[in-house]
């Protein structure tokens, strides 16, 4: 099957896929007795016809199911709603999104860059010092609860005065240049992407190692050994290639973990990404836009998982759609 | 999944001597049951209960025991109460030990610690409402490393026998049954969580709130665990046991729960003892958050919850404990954990 056909197939399949997630968390958000525009009506700021407008786009007066259909219906032309706060949730989404994207694709980029080396050299040295070491390493590592972490840098932080305590950008960014802008955001990011590092670091180093040291024990690498291949040919030539292989699927799932473990990392850091807000939603009880932020949430999942799916494809072109 | 050994083979009690000769495992094991110990024991620890709460006494470090006298001499441990005082230059209430009189620090004298009648004894400081941090970190500890098990005792009968009818059954039940679960796995499992534990009505006991947070914990990880569990019921199913059992007219629940479920215990018994952590893990997020286990229960979760403004952590860092806590039961879990599965399975590599 050549590459685009596969694509097509795999994108096909997520449709239904979203489709049914859309059902599963409209119908829990329903389960709480909440009026979905309680918090509006409270807000003086909002107009009347914003009220009959949400209103009727949600078709409250409807049975359930109807109600599911009107939401879907606005969702896929892209209109979300009102917050609590009288802003447009598509705006607030749009806000958050690249902040969160931002985050994310520093910490893959710097987990991948470390963890994957690190997982060779573990590989390589099994059960000798340096392996020990690492594996202790990446358990201390896996057992820190991120929000723990990120208070400790907090007061590391708050004592030397050598970051800043949260938030994105400092106060006077708008009169930045363009250069002491990307410092500024550089600087904000710096404690946010070490937790998460962190965190997703051991992980990945532990996989990396896994697959590696069962790819060394396949026929095909001792076949390389007994022809006399040097060390570094048979691990960086033959070996290495078929243990990165499943590593690319593991993109998927690391984007999908971070999205969750990013939320309370954002929340100690008050980092505006897309886990703050809708912790701040479900808080609020912003019914539209929780809704909206856990369909986004889902579809950057799906969305992550596709693109590994893809990477995968074209670089181990075995592979076909389940 | 041939290579793992049956259950017949790998008995219980060889399964914990093989983890305990591993090193680390040993000191692991002994840390959590020290935990275990120390956290249902904890009426006969400490002299403070759970409601104890004295109002003066809010933020006050952590009481020092002396053994050494004034005089440089050699006496019965003792501690002095803290007074509080206002200082006038930095605007700050501030606590100084007041040396006039001596509390004798007093050892199994009805708990395992007590101090002198008027004497206040902190070991780990007090918090906003003057509670003895200790204590509640002995009260807290009970929810804290209780609530994964309980959430795996759900989770994983759910997970094992919708994953075993999933693939017994096979067909469009099995595609339908795996689409929904693929379905909940891709929503971000901590949005999901921090919504369903927002939909919990106010007005709950506390053993309402627990029960629920126990089953919205084990709502999450159960889609996941099935998934492989089907992948291994499909070439369970087709060994001659399976058949066996179908050609005596055993029903189909009675052939899935006795024949094939048994077969993927092993599995079943290392991905339990890795996912405690996650289950710890998530729910003193949740508390930490404030949306799992509420005020005037203690969780360590809950308590980091006041270490979340800077003056507290940055002076009064006895309120970070619980997180050392939950980092010390985590990282044994894992160890624990770890070592389970090179005995249960010695072609893993992973560790």
């Amino acid at each position: 099957m050549n590459i685009w056909g596969y694509i097509f197939k795999r994108i096909l399949q997520t449709i239904p896929l979203l489709l049914l997630v859309s059902i599963i968390s409209f119908f829990l958000i329903r389960l709480a007795p909440v009026d979905p525009l309680a918090e509006l009506r409270l807000n003086p700021s909002i107009t009347q016809e914003t009220l009959d407008y949400e209103a009727q786009r949600l078709g409250l007066d409807k049975p359930v199911i109807v109600q599911y259909g009107l939401w879907l219906k606005s969702f896929v032309q892209g209109d979300f709603g009102y917050c609590t706060t009288g802003e447009k949730v598509a705006d607030k989404l749009m806000e958050r999104i690249p902040n969160t994207l931002l985050l994310t694709s520093f910490v893959i980029f710097f987990t991948w860059a470390v963890g994957i080396p690190l997982g060779i050299v573990a590989a390589l040295h099994w059960r000798k010092p340096i392996d020990r070491i690492l594996t202790i390493l990446s358990s201390i590592g896996m057992a820190i609860p991120s929000f723990f972490f990120a208070l400790l840098l907090l007061i590391f932080a708050v004592k030397t005065g050598w970051f800043p305590t949260g938030g994105l950008t400092s106060y006077d960014f708008s009169e930045m240049t363009i250069w002491g802008k990307i410092l500024d955001v550089l600087h904000h990011l710096v404690l946010p992407v070490v937790v998460l590092f962190t965190i997703s670091l051991s992980g990945l180093q532990r996989q990396m190692r896994g697959n590696l040291l069962d790819v060394l024990q396949s026929d095909y690498v001792k076949f390389a050994r007994a022809k006399g291949l040097s060390e570094t040919k048979v691990v960086y030539k033959h070996a290495l290639r078929n243990a990165i292989n499943p590593m690319v699927t593991l993109l998927g799932f690391e984007f999908a973990s971070l999205l969750s473990g990013a939320a309370l990392t954002e929340y100690v850091f008050q980092y505006p990404g897309l886990g703050r807000l809708i912790l701040e939603a479900v808080m609020k009880s912003d019914i539209n836009l929780v809704m909206a932020s856990l369909m986004i949430g889902t579809i950057m999942l799906v969305i992550g998982n596709l693109l590994a799916d893809i990477l995968l494809k074209l670089v181990d072109p075995r592979v076909e759609v389940a | 999944m041939s290579k793992l050994p049956s259950f017949e083979s790998v008995q219980k009690e060889n399964i914990l001597k093989a983890v305990l000769k591993d090193k680390f495992a040993r000191y692991a094991f002994f840390v959590l049951v020290t935990l275990y110990l120390a956290v249902f024991l904890a009426p006969f620890i400490t002299p403070y209960s759970k409601e104890y709460s004295n109002r003066d006494k809010a933020y006050c470090p952590p009481s020092k025991i002396y053994v050494i006298n004034e005089d440089g001499k050699l006496s019965f441990p003792y501690t002095y109460n803290y007074v509080r005082y206002f200082d006038k230059e930095t605007f700050e209430t501030k606590y100084i030990e007041d040396r006039t009189k001596k509390y004798r620090v007093k050892y199994f004298d009805k708990t395992f610690y007590n101090v002198e009648k008027g004497g206040e004894l902190y070991l780990l400081g007090t918090d906003i409402n003057g509670r003895d941090n200790f204590s509640r970190l002995l009260y807290g500890g009970q929810i804290s490393l209780t609530i994964g098990f309980l959430a795996l005792l759900v989770s994983f009968p759910l997970g094992m026998l919708y994953g075993g009818l999933s693939g017994y059954l096979g067909g469009k039940t099995d595609f339908i049954m795996m689409r929904i679960a693929e379905a909940i796995m891709s929503i971000p499992s901590f949005y999901l969580l921090i919504i369903l534990a927002s939909i919990l009505p106010a007005d709950m006991t506390s053993i309402q709130r627990f029960t629920l947070i126990v089953l919205i914990l084990a709502l999450i990880g159960w889609a996941g665990f099935s998934r492989v569990v089907r992948g291994m019921v499909l070439s369970i199913k087709k060994k001659e046991f399976v058949i066996a059992s179908e050609a005596i007219g055993a029903s189909n629940i009675r052939t899935i729960i006795h024949h094939i479920l048994p077969q993927t215990i092993s599995y079943v018994i290392v991905a339990m003892t890795l996912s405690v952590p996650s289950y710890i893990l998530s729910e003193s997020g949740l508390s930490f958050l404030g949306l799992g286990i509420q005020q005037p229960d203690a969780s360590w979760g809950n308590m980091l919850k006041e270490a979340q403004e800077f003056v507290n952590i940055v002076s009064r860092p006895w309120l970070l404990t619980p997180g050392f806590l939950i980092f010390v039961a985590v990282l044994a879990f894992n160890v624990i954990g770890d070592t389970i599965r090179d005995v249960l399975d010695p072609n893993s590599k992973e560790r």
